[in-house]
């Protein structure tokens, strides 16, 4: 019961979010000091902050699972892990906002509180809490994606987004109240346990399930759900698409485990690592059918694109429906390969996004032909670019390529051929728009006789090759992230 | 460190080395790349002399040499696991000195001639890398390997529409890879422990079902059948070659066309013994195929790179039937088959190299009488499409005797069939060669110079190999015997 001594003793394993919120509102108050202002202390200051909160997040993974506040959040190493996830994910972006936005302290705030919304998304069991963790990361995104006021395409970006989060939060509320009204809980833990003793209306169940897949859906921008992607990421300010591109999406998979492995399966024996769903609904095939009309979607609406932050929106979206094969099988190694892959699409994706941030700066420009003949004039930030569009495509030695092993790998031993088959399809399908960058970037000829090198932030620079790094290591040597990642795979199963 | 991963890597070393050197030495970029080639060639003619031509290999660790085998990431039992036998070495041989002679057939590249060298040497370790691999994961990643430099290649150092078959041949394989990746995790599940050991999945075929067996198989002979190119997967195969530089053309034609027959002899076949002899009777009319639509389309082209690369697919043909009879004759033959064909196509692209480096186009009836002018450049272009056409005392004639001799007694009419695609070879070949050599020669023509000495020394050493191996065929045989009569009993009892 609601006991104040045990939620104050519950604070100590709160501390990666109260050091988040703490710092948020340093950076408001230092916002309203000038002479702070026009330095770059409030950057550092939400740097400072993510990494004191990784700090104690990764203390987190000596301590026994359990239950906070009442049952609201969980402690395992599953939200340990996304939580440091998001932290260096928004590490990341702080760095690359600093050009863009260098004193706009408001905008660290909201960047910090979404992060602290992304942690909530990861740990909430509580379908409250759920819904306000989501809140929280889309209203702060939305405002984030209209920072640009002045801008009528950011400001569209804005609009769209919260249109379709609003109705997209509401079905999944929706849906959550049906799991309430056949249970009487409010906990997904107690909601599955009670579901799998009692006979339930499987219509009504399939009916929530697919209401919540709506909300998560939305979030990852999984097909039918991803209409706002393209105009988002295209509208909104380069940093913050990037961080789109990786901090909600991966939140959403991060809730997405939780609710399917936790509020909807339970695990067929201790020692299997394989899952059933309860009532008799086929979420698996579900999900693989989801699974494979959103990756076809996204690399074939790819193919058409000659804006390079809208292809990479779809891609982004084809990436959505690769991650989701690793749910179809209802066993660990899916979601070991999802937690593997989700590290992987940081470094790539980010990579990607920061070298066309960084170019964009100085070509004004995100088109494609603006790429033709780049190689001569940005010799390293090309090279890297290639290095992730062919881990986005999946080729080996990159990170990319052991990602997708690892996904189809899970795929096929659970005999789930043909959506391999369509995965192995989308990913020749995808090589040809990313292909098409690097076309432009070394086989074609420049347009104009402007062959002076381009000369590009040096943090975008350091960031690059902050990301190259990893991409191509893991690629040879991924062992230790892959043990991180089983390591990691150690959630709470059951409520006492 | 053993020979093998030497000579994987070399290559790649002196690719690293390329890459910090200026732009501006173009000198020393290419004698970086002389010496990678080279130690890798000398490497691999010590590792000829030292090779004991007596072990099979095939599936057995121990009768395997130069074997090196270390863990790699053991969360999944991959491990960094090489060695040779007689079916892999004359091929890395093939490589090691087609990889040689191809620098030289690089030195007039004339633009980016760092990023050239450097891709070229990268595309070195991936074939290397491939033909060296007993491990199925550290075979795939090789095999990928491949691919990206050659896109590049193609795409920044092609013809006109270079961007075009680049993209193409990358779309193609690439799938073909994706099929071969899916089949390999299907093995990697299918084995108690996993595992991707090539040798370990050999040992436990007869554990695989039937079905099993035919899926993969399937999906595996797709993947390889792009490579080779078996019809009708061929169709990137004359727009890559059209496209690529010379030197290019002829890694592709000599080394990349082989990967897809070896990796069916080293993976499909010992790995689903059922799978290939159900299959075999396919196998033999698609090569039945590939020699007479190969040799009909090439006796249609007008451009003299398509006509050589529509042969090179007529000459897969010959090792596809030879591989389908499981007699000893046959599968002897349809691997020397590729040892050859990588010689003489190698000196067929070379050639047409040569006249297009003068004349600067390919139209066979746009030449005439060049034998007054260019008799050097003619004696050399004959000899090499006598060797094509197999003419008795140069090698092709050889492999190409073997491969009858084996398949005739399993399946005569096929056997029938294919022995008209050497005449209509003959053929084409024949009538070519009248129609640039012999006639009067054109006015535009008449300072045409002749072959310089840089391209004879890459000619001379291929056609002493075609001339040697004609005559006596036997040490390049000694080499594969053991293996590949080994090889039969494994698949066809």
């Amino acid at each position: 019961m609601v006991d104040a001594d045990n939620i104050i003793k519950d604070l100590q394993f709160f501390y990666p979010e109260i050091v988040l919120t703490v710092t948020i509102l340093f950076v408001i108050i230092a916002e309203l000091i000038p002479s702070i202002k026009k330095k770059l202390i409030i950057p550092f200051l939400s740097l400072a902050g993510l990494l004191l909160s990784i700090f104690f997040s990764v203390r987190l993974f000596d301590v026994q699972e359990r239950f906070l506040f009442s049952n609201m959040i969980i402690v395992d190493h599953l939200g340990v892990f996304f939580r440091i996830f998001f932290a260096l994910a928004s590490v990341i972006i702080v760095l690359l906002s600093i050009p863009t936005f260098k004193r706009a302290g408001e905008y660290y705030a909201l960047l910090l509180t979404a992060t602290l919304g992304m942690y909530l998304m990861a740990s909430s069991t509580h379908i409250i809490m759920i819904a306000l963790s989501l809140e929280i990361v889309g209203i702060t995104c939305y405002v984030l994606a209209g920072y640009r006021r002045s801008e009528r395409r950011s400001s569209e970006a804005a609009l769209k987004y919260m249109l379709y989060g609003a109705v997209s939060t509401g079905v999944m509320l929706y849906g959550f109240s049906f799991l309430y009204g056949m249970s009487g809980e409010v906990n997904i833990y107690k909601i599955r346990d009670i579901l799998m003793l009692e006979p339930i209306d499987n219509l009504l169940l399939l009916v929530s399930v697919i209401f919540i897949l709506a909300g998560i859906g939305y979030k990852i921008a999984m097909v039918p759900f991803h209409f706002w992607c393209p105009d988002v990421y295209e509208g909104a300010p380069t940093p913050v698409t990037t961080f789109f591109s990786v901090g909600p999406k991966v939140a959403g998979i991060a809730l997405l485990i939780r609710f399917v492995f936790a509020g909807i399966s339970v695990q067929v024996s201790e020692t299997v690592e394989q899952w059933i769903s309860i009532g008799d609904i086929d979420l698996q095939f579900m999900l693989a059918v989801l699974s494979a009309i959103t990756m076809t979607l996204g690399n074939t609406a790819a193919l058409a694109q000659r804006n390079l932050k809208r292809l990479l929106a779809y891609s982004c979206i084809a990436h959505a429906g690769y991650i989701l094969m690793g749910f179809t099988m209802f066993t660990g190694a899916g979601i070991n390969a999802v937690l593997f892959y989700v590290i992987v699409y940081l470094f790539m994706n980010f990579g990607a996004f920061i070298v066309v941030d960084g170019i964009a700066l100085r070509l004004k420009s995100e088109n494609i032909d603006k790429y033709r003949g780049l190689a001569s004039r940005a010799p390293y930030l090309c090279f890297a670019l290639t290095v992730f569009l062919i881990s986005l495509t999946g080729i080996p030695p990159t990170a990319g390529f052991i990602g997708k092993v690892l996904l189809f790998a899970a795929v096929i031993d659970s005999k789930l051929y043909w959506l391999a088959v369509v995965g192995a399809v989308n990913v020749v399908v995808s090589l040809y728009y990313y292909f098409r960058i690097i076309k432009a970037m070394y086989l074609e000829k420049p347009i104009s006789a402007d062959e002076l090198p381009l000369a590009i932030p040096r943090i975008h620079i350091f960031l690059t090759t902050l990301l190259l790094i990893p991409t191509i290591y893991f690629g040879l040597f991924w062992s230790p992230l892959r043990e991180w990642t089983t390591f990691s795979l150690n959630f709470m199963l059951s409520i006492d | 460190m053993g020979f093998l991963t030497l000579i994987t890597f070399i290559p790649l070393v002196g690719a690293a080395i390329i890459t910090f050197l200026p732009k501006g030495k173009i000198a020393l970029i290419k004698k970086v790349s002389v010496a990678a080639t080279g130690l890798t060639l000398l490497l691999t003619i010590i590792m000829l002399l030292r090779f004991d031509r007596t072990m099979p290999g095939i599936n057995k660790e121990g009768q395997f040499q130069f074997v090196e085998h270390h863990k790699w990431i053991e969360v999944f039992n991959i491990d960094y696991f090489m060695g040779v036998d007689g079916l892999s070495f004359p091929m890395i041989l093939l490589t090691a000195l087609l990889c040689f002679l191809c620098v030289f057939a690089s030195w007039n590249i004339d633009r980016a001639q760092k990023g050239y060298f450097a891709l070229f040497l990268l595309l070195e370790t991936g074939m290397i890398g491939t033909f060296c691999s007993l491990d199925f994961f550290l075979f795939y990643i090789f095999w990928e390997v491949m691919l990206l430099p050659m896109y590049f290649l193609i795409g920044i150092w092609g013809g006109p529409r270079r961007e075009y078959a680049a993209i193409k041949f990358f779309l193609y394989t690439l799938f073909g890879s994706l099929l071969m990746l899916l089949s390999m995790l299907a093995f990697y599940f299918t084995n108690e422990p996993h595992t991707f050991n090539m040798l370990t999945i050999m040992q436990n075929s007869i554990t695989y079902t039937r079905t099993f067996q035919y899926w993969v198989y399937i999906a595996l002979f797709i993947g390889f059948a792009i490579k080779v190119p078996i019809f009708p997967f061929h169709t990137w195969l004359p727009d890559a070659h059209v496209e690529a530089p010379t030197p290019i053309s002829v890694i592709l034609a000599a080394i990349l066309l082989k990967m897809g027959t070896y990796g069916l002899l080293r993976i499909s076949y010992p790995m689903l013994p059922d799978a290939a002899n159900y299959f075999a009777y396919g196998l033999a009319i698609l090569g039945l195929i590939n020699i007479l639509y190969g040799a009909f389309a090439a006796m249609a082209q007008t451009d003299l790179k398509k006509l050589v690369a529509y042969s090179s697919i007529s000459h897969m043909g010959y090792v596809l039937l030879g591989m389908s009879v499981f007699t000893s004759a046959g599968i002897n033959g349809a691997v020397l088959q590729m040892f050859n064909h990588g010689t003489i196509t190698a000196m067929l692209f070379l050639i047409v190299g040569v006249i297009y480096d003068r004349a600067h186009h390919r139209e066979i009836s746009g030449f005439g009488g060049l034998g007054s002018q260019m008799p050097i450049y003619t004696g050399i272009t004959s000899f090499a499409f006598f060797a094509s056409f197999g003419l008795p005392g140069l090698s092709g004639f050889i492999s190409e005797a073997m491969v009858f001799i084996g398949a005739f007694p399993v399946y005569k009419y096929i056997t029938v069939f294919a022995v008209s695609g050497v005449i209509i070879t003959a053929g084409y070949f024949l009538w070519t060669l009248q129609r640039i050599f012999l006639g009067k020669l054109q006015d535009k023509y008449k300072t045409l110079p002749e072959i310089s000495g840089m391209e004879i020394f890459t000619l001379a050493p291929l056609m002493i190999i075609i001339l040697f191996v004609g005559v006596y065929p036997m040490p390049v045989l000694n080499l594969m015997r053991a293996s590949l009569n080994y090889l039969i009993e494994v698949v066809h009892p």
